[in-house]
């Protein structure tokens, strides 16, 4: 059932037979490093997921792109150690605020017997032998299909060959689905140094003349007791290097972490408290003869630039050049502002898009006739045991709801932009994206160059969510550079940002429900719109019910639809737990013991709701007009429960409190964990409060913060989050998973304090 | 048209358009990024700086407003003291592990420095009104609110062990 749950065990992971990895002809590129790794003083151990799983030794070919300072020794592929003695971690994904390039090092680290305090972490280049194909095959296997045309998803539709040539994986370099620390860092990170500690103990036990079994490791040190013998790693380094890799190097037992488990400040933080983080919109900066790009692309999907008038514009200060792109149209200036400025003044027309007359209510009601049309049995089956059908017939009561979700921006803080340099055949890019590789390949493509003569600098990415798995910007910039004899630095205004996202698809999503005399749930009648990523998203197989059937109905979106934090389960976990509320209010039951009963036989899940509840006090007295709302969703393979406590003695609901609690298999940094469980319930609860993408005339109407609303520091509730680790070979995601349960804890509340019950987020426009 | 101002105390003559937004004036003429842009029209905070020690936006504030004033960005906060030590709230943005993405914490240290300047112990009431203009869309409110308070003296730091 829980496709993501087979995180294989690393032992056996090393050991698996090489596949026939045709790895990309590794090119010595100059690579950018973070302003935090000095040049020489790295220590920063590059770990690539699957060690021992590509056939060879890659270090020889990845030396020059990471460890080519003085008396850097590359380990392995993810393990460089400086002449200093400090370890570098070369990790696979890029950092977007998820803390795991943090979290990935100290697994490393710890299974490396490392000096915490003097390990660094690097970002692995955008390289082919540097792929999270452990991230790619949890994607890919559990149907994310590549053929679904409007769906940008994790992976992008020209990629579909990718799927079937396992050395084409390459171009799954991603940081998504909440798969860091659960696939890179378990299969990869820790493998890696394990492998790295075992191939210096090899390297000392040779010099020594000593038994391996004899060395033992401790804070970048070895030391052999009965010879007297110590030595920092660093002093073996290019003897370990030049060693075997271990085809089944031994990882710790959980009583053995020392660093894994432990809550340790992340080492990227220091650096966004200065101003000295390096973000995309910050790269390439002091290139010579560096101009500003303004851009403002059709406005309609499908509709193109028919014609502009810049007349007005290319009279204006600081104006270089006005390019006509066909499907954008884009402003060069000496300055960002001034190309602004002039973007402003261009007239433009648009040719005519069948999305031309597309609005809100009309999407809507396709999507309701779509559903009239699936009735109770049609559409795409998508989970069905027992008899849903038949059971509702025999039911003693029968509840019917129907839930409506709006399109979702990404809104992250960095708005889209892009620097690229393209000159004699070559293209350097600088950008926030979460698939280096797709950009790099969607850069190569703007440029006419090949991906080879690419670079991509590694630069800190101000927010992703999502937003940044399309390589559809440094096209753009790529194309801007080619026409221009500059550098260009792009930058998307905000508006531009809100009105070309790959939104979060709208969705209705319809139930019917059959209570027997006890009041026990015995059917499970489900059809929605949205196309579901992940598949699981609208199942509910963890609560005991003998008669489910959950379908899909298929329905057109007129604007782009991309992954949002959570993907489908932002949806769904709003949807299902409505609805159990719903039940349970109907059973006349409380709604965590009726919870409780339906997760008798799911014993993690009914200790995260015991969790929840127990910290949230649930069932105690609250003030007048108070009330707490409880959901439950997994997703990622975490599991969270969440209780919200709002006020309604004002004019609109204010959120008091949310009380959560998650069982991540195992949590290897518990403070980073925390926030991130903090961070999706801020972003849920944004949404739901808040937030709707809305749609005249084929065009998205709403345009900044102004009308796409934040939740602020005045009306952000209090957050206490409990850890549960409750299968410690198991791990589940982080960055996801805390945003399911939070738009319906709180309508949920919403309806216990005040009897209104909330079917269409988001939540204010029932308050207006 | 020229410009004179100090910037992170440095006196400067800067030959641009009057009109034209501190923000990327600091940005692109003087080459210090730590500012950010994020909305363009003062509704996000990620651009503020201190203009003679009052927060402002910097996208929404034209460099003819800061002629022969002071503007302080995130890359002279610390040096604003004299010493180029962190302040005690960037000490405690890093205790409270306060960043994840990190893009909007220039502005949101920016705003709080000038809280602390004018009010060294803030009520919840107070930095609610202070900060609720700086937007983090990754949600570390609490956080921020906590690190306000650790550097107010207010309540303690959180304690990192020391790692083995």
């Amino acid at each position: 059932m829980n496709d993501m749950s087979d995180t294989p065990n690393p032992a056996d992971q090393v050991t698996q037979a090489p596949a026939e990895a045709k790895p990309e002809r590794s090119r010595a590129a100059k690579w950018s490093r973070r302003g935090f790794i000095g040049a020489g003083v790295i220590a920063g151990g590059a770990l690539v997921v699957g060690v021992g799983i590509r056939s060879g030794n890659p270090v020889s070919k990845l030396k020059p792109l990471v460890a080519s300072g003085e008396g850097e020794a590359l380990v392995n592929a993810w393990v460089k150690i400086g002449a200093d003695n400090v370890i570098t971690a070369i990790v696979p994904h890029c950092e977007m605020g998820q803390g795991a390039n943090s979290t990935l090092a100290q697994m490393l680290a710890d299974e490396m017997d490392a000096d915490w305090e003097r390990v660094a972490v690097m970002e692995a280049p955008a390289d082919g032998n540097y792929v999270s194909q452990h991230a790619a095959r949890m994607f890919v296997a559990p149907g994310t299909l590549p053929d679904k045309p409007n769906q940008v998803g994790f992976m992008e539709p020209t990629y579909d060959g990718l799927f079937q040539q396992i050395g084409k994986l390459a171009d799954a370099y991603i940081t998504g689905g909440s798969s860091s620390v659960r696939s890179t860092g378990q299969n990869g990170m820790r493998v890696a140094g394990a492998a790295a500690r075992e191939m210096l103990i090899a390297a000392a036990a040779d010099a020594w003349d000593v038994p391996a079994s004899e060395i033992t490791t401790a804070n970048s040190t070895l030391t052999h007791e009965a010879t007297d013998n110590s030595a920092p790693y660093a002093e073996f380094a290019e003897a370990a290097a030049k060693q075997d890799l271990p085809r089944a190097p031994v990882i710790k037992a959980a009583d053995q972490f020392k660093l894994m488990g432990k809550p340790v400040p992340r080492k990227d933080i220091p650096l966004k408290v200065d101003g000295s983080a390096v973000f995309g919109i910050d790269g390439g900066s002091d290139l010579p003869g560096l101009r500003y790009a303004a851009v403002k692309a059709a406005p309609v999907v499908g509709a193109t630039v028919a014609s502009m008038d810049a007349s007005a514009a290319k009279e204006m200060p600081g104006v270089l050049q006005i390019l006509n792109m066909g499907d954008f149209v884009a402003v060069v200036a000496d300055s960002y502002w001034q190309a602004n400025q002039a973007l402003a003044a261009i007239e433009t027309t648009y040719s005519k898009s069948e999305n031309d007359t597309a609005n809100t209510e009309t999407m809507f009601a396709s999507f309701t006739q779509a559903l009239d049309d699936a009735g109770t049995s049609g559409g795409t089956e998508k989970a069905s045991y027992g008899d849903a059908a038949g059971a509702i017939e025999d039911a003693a009561k029968t509840v019917t709801a129907e839930y409506k979700v709006p399109y979702l921006a990404h809104a992250a803080m960095e708005p889209i932009n892009c620097t690229a340099w393209v000159r004699d055949g070559k293209c350097d890019i600088w950008t926030s994206t979460q698939v280096p590789l797709m950009a790099r390949k969607g850069a190569a493509e703007g440029a006419g160059v090949s991906a080879d003569d690419v670079t991509m600098h590694s630069v800190f990415l101000g927010g992703g969510f999502g937003r940044r798995l399309t390589p559809e910007y440094s096209n753009q910039a790529a194309r801007i550079a080619k026409a221009t004899s500059y550098p260009v630095k792009m930058i998307w205004s905000r508006e531009e940002d809100t009105a070309q996202d790959f939104y979060r698809p709208a969705d209705i999503s319809r139930f019917s429900g059959g209570l027997d005399e006890a009041g026990k749930c015995v059917s499970w009648n489900n059809v929605h719109c949205s196309d579901d990523e992940p598949g699981e998203a609208p199942l509910v197989e963890f609560y005991d019910i003998p008669n489910v059937l959950v379908r899909g109905a298929e329905v057109h979106n007129p604007l782009r639809l991309g992954a949002w934090r959570s993907v489908a389960h932002s949806q769904h976990g709003f949807f299902i737990e409505s609805f159990v509320d719903e039940l349970a209010h109907e059973a006349a039951r409380d709604p965590v013991e009726f919870r409780r009963e339906l997760l008798a036989k799911s014993p993690r899940y009914l200790a995260v709701l015991e969790g929840a509840a127990k910290m949230s006090n649930w069932g105690s007295d609250l003030p007048e007009g108070h009330g707490r709302g409880i959901a439950i969703a997994r997703s990622f393979n975490s599991i969270v429960a969440e209780v919200a406590e709002v006020d309604m003695t004002g004019n609109s609901p204010r959120i008091v409190k949310v009380h959560c609690c998650a069982d991540a298999g195992f949590v290897m940094n518990p403070d980073g964990f925390t926030a991130q469980m903090e961070s999706g319930i801020i972003y849920g609860l944004t949404a739901a409060m808040y937030d709707e993408i809305t749609i005249k005339d084929g065009r998205v109407e709403q345009s900044n913060f102004h009308d796409y609303r934040m939740m602020r520091m005045d009306d952000a509730p209090e957050i206490a989050v409990q850890i549960i680790n409750g299968a410690p070979n198991d791990l589940g995601g982080a960055g996801e998973p805390g945003l399911p349960p939070a738009a319906p804890a709180l309508t949920n509340a919403i309806f216990a304090a005040s009897g209104k019950r909330i079917r269409e987020l988001p939540v204010v426009k029932h308050f207006a | 048209m020229t410009i004179n101002l100090t910037i992170n105390g440095k006196e400067e003559a800067i030959d641009a358009d009057p009109a034209m937004p501190i923000l990327w004036v600091v940005r692109e003429k003087l080459g210090l990024n730590g500012t950010k842009f994020g909305c363009g029209i003062a509704q996000c905070g990620a651009c503020t700086v201190h203009l003679d020690g009052n927060a402002v936006r910097s996208c929404s504030t034209p460099v003819s407003a800061a002629d022969g004033k002071a503007i302080t960005t995130i890359e002279g906060l610390a040096g604003s003291t004299g010493s180029d030590a962190l302040t005690p709230l960037q000490r405690a943005w890093i205790s409270e592990q306060v960043p994840q993405c990190g893009y909007c914490q220039s502005g949101q240290i920016m705003q709080a420095a000038a809280l602390l300047k004018d009010t060294p112990q803030p009520s919840d009431d107070q930095i609610d009104a202070a900060m609720k203009g700086n937007v983090c869309r990754c949600g570390m409110y609490g956080r921020i609110r906590k690190a306000i308070k650790v550097a107010a003296g207010m309540e303690q730091a959180s304690v990192w062990e020391e790692q083995a």
